[in-house]
């Protein structure tokens, strides 16, 4: 298995699809960088930082300026565009090219060949996420200027992260890989099931549009929730809780809003927790970030989800291409 | 050549859907032996040797490659043995080199060997010079050879060629059959799909004949050549202006003629031996003028023809 991973790596590296794709990430982190810059302050007040009790340096990454979109909305883009991009001809490329009967008349299992492809992806998406994280991080240090704010700077740059924000930063590396993946196995699944290239990548592509510009960006998925649990004022507070909750629900079957929920509550801890909260409950509201341990419980579902999702698709595929025939015509 | 059974497959059966593609096939083929399987398109040449290899399951009956059963140990068998698919492909983005390379590391063979395996291969195949080229050039000749290259970069024991003089041109096809027929040689057993009649006999011991799923005849060319020209082994024309009714009496009579059949002025003549001289004597003395006299020796063409107009 280690020399199909060492392959498929070697392919991914050298390939015009790997450098497009690391170009994508670079134009994330450009405008991430430039968002932060001109509208950190923002970001600042809004995360209470400039109160000193909230997190200066994961601000880098939730700026936005104007138009320009905050680096975690861009990075949520292009890791499924890379998964996609990744996936999408690992098998029926082989079939097509007549690799693959090839490829299994070596002694290697067959579940390796899927296995390898599937774990040169995944380190393929880390290395990417990994490099996009880091070098927002290494130009926040080095370049950011917030003696205007009001900080009491020794050098120039954000301050070096808290133990808090590096652990934070982490565990959204940690989620953004595993939404690449499982966007990546989707568009294996389809690469085992359809023979030609075209399909696999276009049907994807269809339901990332689907699940995120529909759904999450425009709104979709809110109207169709509203239309199935509308929230009516003449109910008590009791049912109008248990639709706002069932709304949610409904939201939450895209892994795109899963995973925007999930950052969001990583990187913007001071956002309230994810239920419902009422005007009367939160009057009572302690104004301070949530606990790393809470935030962790709160978006331990979506990981798990996410996870099982990745999971699931990779399990089909797995169990199509084992029983698949091998011949070409 | 030893008794020991290369590959030994016992009423194997698989279908696809309703269709049985490969029905109780039974054969074997004996190490450092050139078997050939024909049969025509369709006939499951392909299924049997997937179930060979362990990449088809089959439905029933048992495959055994040098004793390891290729459904419960499809690894211990493609470690020993090389397949050459019908429709072989290489990776595109990848060199000559690199394409084996890769081969040679699924096969877990120590890099500096790989190096020199490598060379030695593409040198057998004639394709030194291109060894640094993408494969994406390649010519359909070359992809086959380098497919050949491939099959023995892990000096395998036992291998299977499919088709593989397809797209290949005359003097490669030559060259491609000296190598097959040096093989046994080497301690290597070959077993050779094709349909490529004439090129299966100049370098197979041995022959299975393949329709429908069903092995319809196999064994040694030569016997197979008696069996399929009526017991002879060569078959003589002979043609007269006007033949006498005695004629056919008399030639039967010939030591070593086996069958006789006439018609109209040809008289077919099947023989163990070159009887042309005693056939010739015996026309000239019964005053039939001898127009033309052929010989010829069986090829697997009639052999494989008579299975065929039989079915």
């Amino acid at each position: 298995m280690i020399a199909i991973i060492r392959k498929e790596l070697a392919d991914h590296f050298n390939s015009i699809r790997f450098l497009v794709l690391f170009l994508l990430v670079l134009v994330a982190v450009g405008g991430g960088i430039y968002a932060a810059k001109q509208g950190i302050r923002e970001a600042l007040e809004a995360s209470r930082a400039v109160t000193e009790d909230g997190f200066v340096f994961l601000s880098l990454f939730t700026s936005s300026w104007g138009d320009i979109p905050i680096f975690t909305m861009v990075i949520a883009i292009v890791i499924p565009i890379t998964g996609i991009v990744l996936g999408f001809d690992a098998i029926n490329s082989e079939r097509t090219g007549g690799t693959l009967s090839r490829l299994l008349s070596q002694p290697v299992y067959r579940d390796s060949v899927i296995n390898g492809k599937f774990l040169a992806g995944i380190i393929t998406i880390t290395i990417m996420a990994g490099t996009a994280i880091l070098l927002v991080g290494g130009f926040g240090l080095i370049w950011f200027d917030l003696r205007p704010y009001g900080f009491n700077m020794t050098g120039i740059g954000v301050p070096f992260p808290t133990p808090e924000e590096i652990i934070r930063l982490f565990l959204y590396f940690v989620i953004t890989v595993v939404y690449g993946a499982f966007w990546m196995g989707l568009s294996m699944l389809f690469s085992v099931v359809f023979r030609r290239a075209a399909g696999s990548l276009l049907i994807p592509m269809v339901i990332f549009i689907i699940f995120y510009f529909f759904w999450v960006f425009l709104g979709f998925g809110g109207a169709i929730a509203n239309a199935v649990s509308p929230i009516t004022g003449s109910s008590d507070i009791a049912t109008q809780i248990q639709q706002a909750g069932m709304q949610q629900t409904i939201l939450r079957l895209s892994p795109s809003y899963l995973f925007r929920e999930a950052y969001a509550v990583l990187l913007l801890p001071v956002a309230k927790g994810l239920g419902v909260i009422t005007v009367a409950q939160a009057r009572f509201m302690v104004a301070n970030p949530i606990s790393l341990t809470q935030s962790l419980l709160a978006i331990w579902p979506h990981l798990i989800g996410m996870v099982s999702l990745s999971a699931i698709c990779f399990a089909i595929s797995y169990i199509i291409f084992m029983k698949q025939e091998i011949r070409a015509t | 050549m030893t008794d020991k059974l290369a590959i030994e497959t016992k009423d194997l059966t698989k279908n696809y859907g309703k269709v049985t593609v490969v029905d109780r096939l039974n054969f074997h083929v004996k190490e450092n032996e050139v078997f050939g399987l024909l049969g025509p398109n369709g006939a499951g040449k392909t299924t049997t040797i997937l179930m060979l290899l362990g990449l088809t399951e089959p439905a029933s009956g048992m495959v055994r490659v040098f004793d390891f059963n290729s459904t419960r140990e499809p690894l211990k068998v493609k470690r020993i043995v090389g397949y050459l698919p019908e429709e072989v492909g290489f990776y595109d983005n990848l060199t000559a080199r690199e394409n084996l390379r890769f081969i040679a590391d699924l096969n877990n063979i120590a890099p500096s060997e790989t190096e020199r395996r490598i060379d030695e291969v593409l040198e057998m195949v004639g394709l030194t010079e291109e060894r640094d080229m993408v494969t994406r050039k390649f010519s359909r000749g070359m992809k086959q050879r380098l497919g050949i290259a491939d099959v023995f970069i892990k000096q395998p024991k036992l291998v299977i060629l499919d088709e593989p003089t397809s797209g290949l041109d005359p003097s490669g096809i030559n060259h491609l059959l000296d190598i097959i027929a040096g093989l046994p040689k080497m301690g290597i057993t070959v077993l050779l799909s094709s349909h490529q009649l004439y090129q299966v006999q100049r370098v197979c011991q041995s022959v299975g004949i393949l329709s429908k799923g069903k092995m319809v005849i196999e064994g040694s060319i030569d016997e197979l050549g008696r069996e399929a020209m009526a017991g002879g082994r060569f078959m003589i024309e002979v043609e007269t202006a006007e033949p006498k009714a005695g004629l056919v009496d008399i030639i039967k009579k010939i030591e070593g003629v086996e069958k006789i059949e006439a018609d109209g002025t040809i008289l077919k003549i099947s023989t163990d031996s070159d009887l042309r001289s005693q056939i010739s004597k015996a026309v000239v003395d019964n005053d039939a003028l001898l127009v033309q006299m052929k010989v010829h020796e069986f090829s697997l063409d009639d052999i494989y023809m008579k299975y065929f107009k039989e079915n």
